[in-house]
């Protein structure tokens, strides 16, 4: 996970130009880093492209509008991370 | 090209699903009132015409991808580039080929030339959605044939 965080983190850095220090894996990408919707999606291309994967991105927004998830499940960057990782491992088996 | 309609492409000349490319032409106009502030005595299509001319071959690209299925709507540019003044009467050939299908997005590389000549190119990325009601995507449909959307290569029916 720690490598999967640094390359989220540079990438949300790079992006967004936030300081990659202020970036912790218990930072809520959009409540404390202040990312908006169109540089996420910048983010998701950048996470993607890295990673060979495609966030659902549009299956999360509709669990979280229906109440069956919150935000804290998908955007804090650890479980961010965590999510991509699983989508790397299923991309692999 | 009806550029007072926001028509700015004429015709689809090539779509390739497999590929994930598309070509598309537009004659500007030899008269529009647009060219009549754009400049007075120097009239030339204006930047954000090109850009909209490269967004909307683009978006035809996408909506033969998701078999008219899904709208996508403009939501970023980067890498824009208008490399020379195009005027009255130019042919503009476009083309897009899709670089990323991200979910409930997409990017894509457009340019237009003229005379073979790169005139304009742009990274473009587009929100997708599904349509928002029936009549749109029939708008869409209806104004396709108009402009030689091939319909075969869809499994649209």
């Amino acid at each position: 996970m720690s490598s999967t965080f640094d390359t989220v983190a540079n990438i949300i850095a790079e992006t967004c130009d936030i300081p990659r220090d202020t970036i912790k894996p218990e930072s809520h990408a959009i409540d404390d880093l202040g990312i908006d919707s169109l540089d996420f999606l910048d983010i998701a291309f950048a996470i993607d492209k890295a990673f060979g994967i495609k966030l659902p991105l549009e299956q999360w927004t509709q669990e979280v509008n229906d109440g069956k998830a919150t935000t804290e499940q998908y955007f804090v960057l650890q479980n961010l991370c965590t999510r991509i990782d699983g989508l790397v491992a299923a991309k692999g088996a | 090209m009806r550029i007072e309609y926001f028509q700015l492409i004429d015709r689809i000349t090539a779509l390739n699903l497999a590929d994930k490319t598309i070509r598309t032409e537009a004659i500007v106009p030899k008269t529009s009132t647009i060219f009549e502030g754009h400049f007075p005595g120097y009239p030339l299509m204006p930047g954000v015409l090109l850009i909209e001319s490269m967004a909307q071959t683009s978006g035809w690209l996408i909506i033969g991808l998701t078999n008219f299925e899904r709208m996508p709507f403009l939501a970023a540019l980067k890498d824009v580039k208008l490399r020379t003044f195009v005027s009255p009467g130019d042919e503009l050939a476009l083309s897009a080929r899709l670089e990323h299908d991200g979910s409930g997005f997409a990017v894509v590389e457009a340019e237009g030339r003229v005379k073979g000549k790169i005139v304009c190119n742009a990274t473009i990325t587009f929100r997708i959605v599904p349509f928002p009601n029936p009549q749109f995507r029939n708008f869409m449909q209806e104004f396709a044939a108009r402009i030689a959307f091939p319909m075969e290569t869809v499994g649209h029916v």
